[in-house]
């Protein structure tokens, strides 16, 4: 079955064309990955994901709903959780404070019980936390960082971080933007075993952008490579690397360059 | 029906004035996304480095113009430089609060140097009432129309036509492209201070010719900041006609209601603009990047 | 230390056995000191709790949220006016006006925000400015029932047959309101809802796409502060019993914005030690201008606004540029230095 299905999605910004027709889904459970050159469109693609842009035509479907209408804080409730390309943490907070604002869905209190903190609140503040310490903060290895604020960490544990708050709310179709960009070769290694944990504990279906290769191919279940904002070929990564249009639009470049 | 038009002809020849003052929180807005609250400051201060040379000093009103500009542009390169460009790269409204902050301090400073009663300035505007047909309008008023509108052309052909008019509409665009392009963001943001400082000299004087001169004339400008926003803040034209509108409203809603009106008008059609159009009468909305 | 208990610990309002003897410690001298403290001081005490409230406030809307409002001083009026006009007219008790008060202002902010707020960029701005002129606009001229610039003289506020007419007995009332809203806002802020506020002010579209409902939330934010307003508006009213237009005026939202930002934004404490500061500031330079008027002859009642105005605008300017999280920061640098004293220099 799959959890995310892209119709056809067309988008554009005044006359210039980012998406033309652009169709692909992603199984339940699998990690899909989406390649291509830079300014392929992959980014646009996630943004149309999240309900920040509007496709000119097209649907987005959801287990099988049509979500291309609802609005991007709506759909954090339907399960989709993302991270950013470059590294979008609320910088004035702790890695703490981070991860708990990924659980934001599933809380259920108002200003009034939050400003009292008794009875629900309190229970729900303290279920959450130790939510995060038993599942989160135990899996990512963040213990020691808990309460520094975040811009004093290092870019790999940044996005760590960022990780762990799109986990926190177990989601089911998680969005990864470049997770291990500027990252060196340990670093990447700890984050791939981190996502493949995280999908062996929920079930999440994963869909990912990146640009190492070895990391695609070793990860994803399958891959979907755009060019100029249109599809180009779909399939495992051993079709995907030897289809030969592939290889002239983007591994050819790479290789050439 | 005459009366009415004569109020509206005043009105918009108030609204002159105002284009002026909006076309220098524009500039800056454009370049550097910040409200320049200190603006009516800068008017009101310039008005009374006018109203020293001119009258404590005795000097022809056009040595007493050259000064108060290169005052004027001075106070804003002191401010740019000492108060703006250590907070770039802050939150935006960090950014705003800070020349709130100095806009007050130099109300207070000027309270506190020119005391707070109110003085007249010396007309160099001739008092005799033009008539446009039919319609008498105060000869002061129509003078500073005049005055501020050939500023207003000035500074607009300016900005479209001159090499730093290209590079501030460039760093307007993109920032950090026109930065790799070689142009200096530094002193595109320092040009629009002086842009600013200039409309902010010449309408300070013609305010405090128009009315009368105290440290707090500058109020005036928090109204024409509230035009900006009628005029969409993206559009240079569309704030140059809001702010005649609001010189219109102003006078026509003093007329009908009474000069207690005036005041709050340009807020209540601001709040009413903001209810309907959310992006200004004539500005667009922007594409988000993300 | 990480050990599995911690962290409940953690997450309470008091962490340790020391936090609670302060705690109780001054509980017990806010309970002592009025009744024995010396009569000025107490007045005083009791103004710097409903300037803290109020700082609290609007700390929430700017601080927190990341939302500039330059209106806080008129909806502290409209606060002040609805205390004094359901006293006056309707003979109700302060525990019922205060709370109609809080809650009309909040009502009222919301009006002037939801146009503003619904859009992304510094509109709020504008809005609050017109919320300013336009409120202060209505206290003047609506004459049948403010009373224009004359105002509203209010009996002092009773309970249980007492009469609260003097500093002392005011401290009583002001101080626990000011108490729980404190803690009612520092609440706020380990829960869900106060850091949905602030991943705001950080990043506004990412906290959308964490299910944050942006319009929904800066409106909560507002429409809180602006409650924090109206209520301490109203104890105002009952404070100085009386109301009048000129006390809700632009300079002082100015003053409350140096008070948030002094203090130090997004922070409890901060609000607490920016109130501390911008009410005794006035008091310091009425000394200063006074000592100096003496001995240079300078008229002291011509000096001492325009003073104040400088020294508002020279502090907001000066602790945005060097100390952007005020107080608050300089305060955790000395209790460091001073608990790690003499192992770092």
């Amino acid at each position: 079955m799959d959890v995310l299905e892209i119709d056809n999605i067309s988008l554009s910004f005044g006359g210039v064309n980012a998406l033309t027709d652009v169709s692909m889904s992603a199984a339940a459970g699998k990690i899909t990955a989406v390649i291509g050159p830079n300014g392929a469109g992959k980014t646009s693609l996630f943004n149309v994901v999240s309900g920040f842009y509007k496709p000119n035509h097209g649907a987005v479907r959801m287990a099988g709903v049509d979500i291309t209408a609802v609005r991007p804080h709506r759909r954090a409730f339907l399960g989709i959780a993302r991270t950013f390309q470059n590294v979008a943490l609320f910088r004035g907070m702790t890695v703490l404070d981070n991860i708990k604002l990924g659980a934001h869905t599933t809380l259920r209190s108002g200003p009034l019980a939050a400003g009292v903190f008794l009875g629900r609140t309190r229970r729900e503040e303290s279920a959450l936390r130790e939510q995060i310490e038993r599942e989160v903060i135990s899996l990512l290895e963040l213990d020691h960082i808990r309460h520094k604020p975040v811009q004093e960490l290092s870019y790999g544990l940044q996005k760590r971080v960022e990780l762990a708050r799109a986990l926190v709310m177990r989601p089911k179709l998680l969005l990864l933007d470049e997770p291990v960009a500027g990252m060196n070769r340990e670093e990447k290694g700890e984050l791939s075993h981190f996502i493949l944990e995280a999908r062996e504990r929920w079930q999440t279906t994963v869909l990912l952008i990146e640009h190492d290769m070895g990391m695609v191919m070793d990860l994803s279940d399958r891959v979907v490579v755009l060019n100029f904002g249109r599809n180009i070929a779909a399939g495992t990564s051993y079709e995907v690397k030897h289809n030969p249009e592939v290889i002239s639009a983007y591994l050819g470049r790479a290789e050439a360059s | 029906m005459q009366i009415f038009l004569e109020y509206s002809a005043l009105g918009i020849a108030a609204g002159g004035v105002y284009a002026l003052i909006a076309l220098g929180f524009v500039v800056i807005f454009k370049a550097s996304q910040t409200f320049n609250f200190a603006m009516g400051e800068m008017m009101m201060v310039s008005a009374y480095v006018y109203f020293m040379c001119v009258v404590l000093m005795g000097w022809n009103w056009m040595v007493g113009l050259a000064v108060t500009i290169a005052v004027s542009v001075l106070i804003a390169l002191v401010m740019e430089r000492l108060i703006l460009r250590p907070m770039l790269g802050r939150p935006i409204i960090s950014l705003v609060m800070v020349t709130f902050g100095a806009g007050i301090m130099m109300r207070g400073i000027a309270s506190i140097i020119w005391g707070s009663d109110t003085d007249q300035m010396p007309s160099f505007l001739s008092r005799d009432p033009v008539m446009l047909g039919e319609l008498f309008i105060p000869g002061k008023t129509a003078r500073a129309f005049a005055v501020a509108v050939a500023v207003v052309v000035g500074l607009v052909l300016y900005f479209r036509y001159s090499r730093a008019g290209v590079a501030l509409r460039a760093t307007a665009a993109d920032q950090t492209t026109s930065f790799a392009m070689g142009i200096n963001v530094h002193r595109i943001f320092a040009m629009t201070w002086v842009i600013a400082a200039i409309s902010g000299a010449i309408s300070g004087i013609l305010m405090a010719s128009i009315n009368s001169l105290s440290p707090s004339l500058g109020l005036v400008a928090l109204n024409v900041l509230a035009v900006v926003i009628l005029g969409g803040m993206d559009s240079i034209g569309g704030v140059l006609v809001a702010g005649l509108i609001v010189g219109w409203l102003e006078a026509v809603t003093g007329y009908l209601l009474g000069s207690e009106w005036r005041d709050i008008t340009p807020y209540i059609a601001a709040l009413l603009v903001l209810l309907t159009r959310p992006h200004g009468l004539f500005g667009t909305k922007p594409i988000e990047r993300i | 230390m990480q050990i599995t208990t911690s962290y409940i610990q953690d997450e309470a309002l008091f962490r340790t056995r020391g936090q609670i003897v302060w705690a109780v410690l001054l509980g017990a001298v806010l309970v002592l000191f009025p009744i024995f403290g010396p009569g000025h001081w107490v007045y005083f005490c009791g103004l710097l709790a409903i300037n803290i409230i109020a700082t609290t406030g609007l700390n929430i809307i700017t601080g927190y949220t990341g939302l500039l409002s330059l209106g806080h001083a008129a909806f502290m009026g409209v606060g002040a006016y609805t205390a004094a006009l359901l006293a006056v007219h309707f003979n109700m008790p302060f525990y019922l006006t205060l709370p109609a008060a809080g809650a009309l202002t909040a009502l009222v902010g919301v009006a002037f925000g939801l146009p503003s707020l619904r859009i992304r960029g510094l509109y709020l701005v504008i809005a609050t400015l017109a919320a300013q002129f336009i409120l202060h606009f209505v206290f003047v001229e609506w004459d049948s029932l403010t009373k224009g610039d004359v105002g509203l003289v209010l009996e002092p506020a009773r309970i249980f047959g007492i009469t609260l007419n003097t500093e002392r007995h005011m401290f009583f009332l002001v101080t626990p309101v000011a108490i729980v809203m404190l803690l009612f806002a520092h609440n706020l802020f380990r829960s869900r809802v106060g850091r949905a506020f602030v991943a705001i002010r950080e990043r506004d579209l990412t906290a959308e796409v964490l299910g944050v409902h942006l319009v929904k939330y800066k409106l909560m934010s507002f429409a809180i502060g602006s409650f924090y307003a109206g209520v301490a508006g109203g104890l105002m009213a009952y404070f100085f019993r009386f109301v009048i237009p000129e006390q809700y005026g632009l300079l002082l939202s100015v003053f409350f914005l140096a008070s948030v930002i002094v203090g130090g934004m997004g922070s409890t404490l901060g609000s607490i030690l920016g109130a501390l500061f911008m009410t005794i500031l006035p008091e310091v330079l009425r000394l200063i201008v006074q000592l100096f008027g003496d001995t240079y002859g300078v008229d002291v009642t011509k000096v001492l606004v325009p003073l104040r105005e400088t020294v508002f605008g020279l502090l907001i300017v000066l602790f945005l540029i060097f100390a952007p999280h005020g107080l608050v920061q300089i305060w955790e640098r000395i209790r460091l230095a001073v608990a790690t004293w003499p192992l770092k220099g």
